[in-house]
């Protein structure tokens, strides 16, 4: 079982860019793929990546680099960067979740992060272009691996 | 900090401790502690999370839609913001909801208490007392308990799936009730998980009762819902051991928002004393005698009394709480009736509502002005830790001279403890924390 979770809040502009890429996948996912929607709060998290062979999670990034840009980071084998993720609920984060998951033994065999950095994340509703066009450009690169046997 | 330091500290030097990114509490804020010698000169909480402005975006919204606005203020307590929104505009429109739906919204609520509380005693409070940095490295030596905090956890989202719709940001609150009831059968289905639920509340309590906790106390004024029979969760007069007692209507009459240029949260207190304490401890501390026999004798058993005073107990409080909401979602699932209607209709009208329900960090007041057709003319939102800002800051003021000697790391530590005692939902009160303390 793959499994595809888009993560972010609507109501925080770029934060929502994980939402609008798993939305864009959802009508093209494959047998034994699941697309699913988070708000990135941990725990929820954990529950929702137990028992999938393959997670893949597209999240918006705060990491100083050009707004639109899309990093890829191998979570089943390595942290990732600190304070990069902006989380609409900072309690328990996503990578707080994956290191926790990590020292329970509950990773899934492969756990991979898709990080749109994002411009604007205040209060308000849409992307900015240049986040847009990034998930309309990552939703094809995912689209392509849910393919993947 | 350097001994060398310490001992230029005690002859009157400024120094600072500043915690510029508080780690463990939900937003983003810091803090900033000034001691001038061994005396605390200034205590600031500064939250810098942008403000959201979520009253103005609700001004010419319909009405229905408040709940669901309104619930997107907070991913860990969005059904307190639907219950106070939609109990507010109800009581505009002269609508009253009871029996199954009421007993629904009581559950739903219940479901957030288990799955917030569990949160913070587990993942953000606990630590602190087994002396980790966070809830990673104290999963390494306690895998089953971290375990057990996140399956009781995860049952109180289970109650927000089966009644709410989804787990995170409910959608099935409407003013008037439900958008679709739950059938009997989804509802015992939740027996069994609450029922484990229940023994592993109980565990939790027995678990936090073994933590060593500092010496602390005040005179608090708690403020908390209180109900003729039940603990507080939906409905209640809002009390204090002060003597307040006054509904939710008269709730500007007595408290007042002040601006603190250092903080974008308002500072809500009492017009007549000040300072004050929602949540946890002041609804057990006002409503002990509210718990079930069940969950009375439980906190008796692990020595608690009927009023506890040390804010570094909240762990205990909150650990009651999770176990009287499973003990009364049980109930609320064990005598569940479907009820006839989803919902009771509702006629717009211009008129004023309010309503102040339970959150799990403590009271949320909501007030609402519609016009004849129905639309928002005027929003009013203040969230527990708004209301909590001052007695955190009056906290530290008073916790810090015995612990002053203490090497800097240490005393920071026991800072942004005192700071987590109230759980702090930072991104409600805006509404993020990071501790700076400076000596002098």
């Amino acid at each position: 079982m793959k499994r595809i979770i888009g993560i972010g809040n609507d109501f925080r502009r770029d934060d929502a860019a994980g939402l609008v890429v798993a939305r864009a996948l959802k009508a093209r996912a494959p047998a034994g793929c699941e697309v699913l929607e988070a708000s990135g709060e941990g725990a929820q998290l954990m529950e929702l990546w137990k028992g999938a062979e393959a997670v893949i999670l597209i999240d918006a990034l705060q990491s100083g680099h050009n707004p639109g840009a899309i990093r890829r980071f191998a979570a089943h084998r390595e942290a990732l960067p600190a304070r990069s993720f902006r989380y609409s609920t900072h309690a328990f984060s996503l990578g707080e979740a994956i290191e926790l998951a990590r020292a329970l033994g509950e990773i899934p065999p492969r756990l991979e992060v898709f990080g749109i950095e994002g411009r604007d994340f205040s209060a308000g509703e849409g992307l900015t272009p240049e986040v847009a066009a990034a998930a309309r450009a990552l939703a094809e690169e995912i689209s392509a691996i849910m393919r993947e046997p | 900090m350097t001994k060398k330091k310490d001992k230029k500290a005690a002859k009157g030097k400024t120094r600072t401790i500043k915690v510029d990114y508080l780690a463990r509490v939900e937003g983003e804020g810091a803090l900033y502690i000034r001691l001038k010698g061994d005396e605390v000169a200034d205590v600031k909480l500064k939250i810098f999370e942008p403000p959201r402005f979520f009253e103005a975006f609700l001004r010419g919204r319909a009405f229905r839609e408040a709940p669901d606005i309104t619930s997107r203020i907070c991913g860990i307590c969005p059904v307190a913001y639907q219950m106070s929104a939609a109990h507010a505009i109800e009581a505009a429109l002269g609508l009253r909801v009871d029996g199954p739906l009421r007993a629904l919204r009581r559950l739903l609520y219940c479901g957030e208490w288990i799955e917030s509380h569990t949160l913070h005693i587990y993942m953000l409070h606990a630590p602190d007392f087994l002396g980790y940095p966070d809830a990673i490295r104290m999963a390494k030596d306690f895998p089953e308990v971290v375990q057990r905090g996140l399956r009781l956890k995860k049952i109180g989202n289970e109650i927000m799936t089966v009644v709410g719709g989804r787990e995170v940001h409910p959608i099935n609150v409407r003013v008037g009730g439900f958008y679709r009831a739950p059938r009997v059968e989804e509802l015992r289905a939740l027996i069994e998980p609450l029922r484990w639920a229940r023994e592993a509340a109980l565990e939790t309590l027995r678990w936090a009762a073994g933590f060593r906790f500092p010496k602390f106390e005040r005179d608090y004024e708690f403020v908390s819902l209180r109900h003729p029979e039940e603990y507080p969760l939906n409905e209640g007069r809002i009390v204090s051991n002060r003597g307040l007692d006054i509904s939710a209507a008269e709730f500007e009459a007595h408290f007042v928002e002040e601006h603190v240029p250092y903080s974008n949260a308002l500072h809500c207190v009492l017009r007549e004393r000040g300072a004050y304490f929602v949540g946890p401890m002041a609804r057990y501390n006002l409503n002990f005698d509210r718990l079930s026999p069940y969950v009375q004798d439980a906190a008796r058993s692990v020595g608690m009394r009927p009023s506890e005073r040390n804010p570094f107990k909240s762990i205990l409080v909150r650990s009651v709480e999770v176990l009287y909401a499973c003990d009364e979602a049980l109930r609320i699932v064990e005598t569940y009736r479907a009820p006839a209607e989803d919902h009771q209709e509702a006629s717009p009208r211009a008129a004023e509502g309010h309503a102040c329900t339970e959150a799990p960090r403590g009271i949320l007041y909501h007030r609402y002005r519609l016009d004849a057709a129905g639309a928002i003319e005027e929003a009013k939102i203040v969230p527990p830790t708004s209301q909590n800002q001052k007695t955190i800051e009056a906290d530290l003021w008073r916790f810090i001279p015995p612990y002053v000697r203490l090497p800097q790391e240490e005393l920071r530590g026991y800072c942004e403890q005192a700071v987590r005692n109230y759980d702090p939902c930072i991104s409600c009160a805006t509404h993020f924390l990071k501790l700076e303390v400076e000596r002098g």
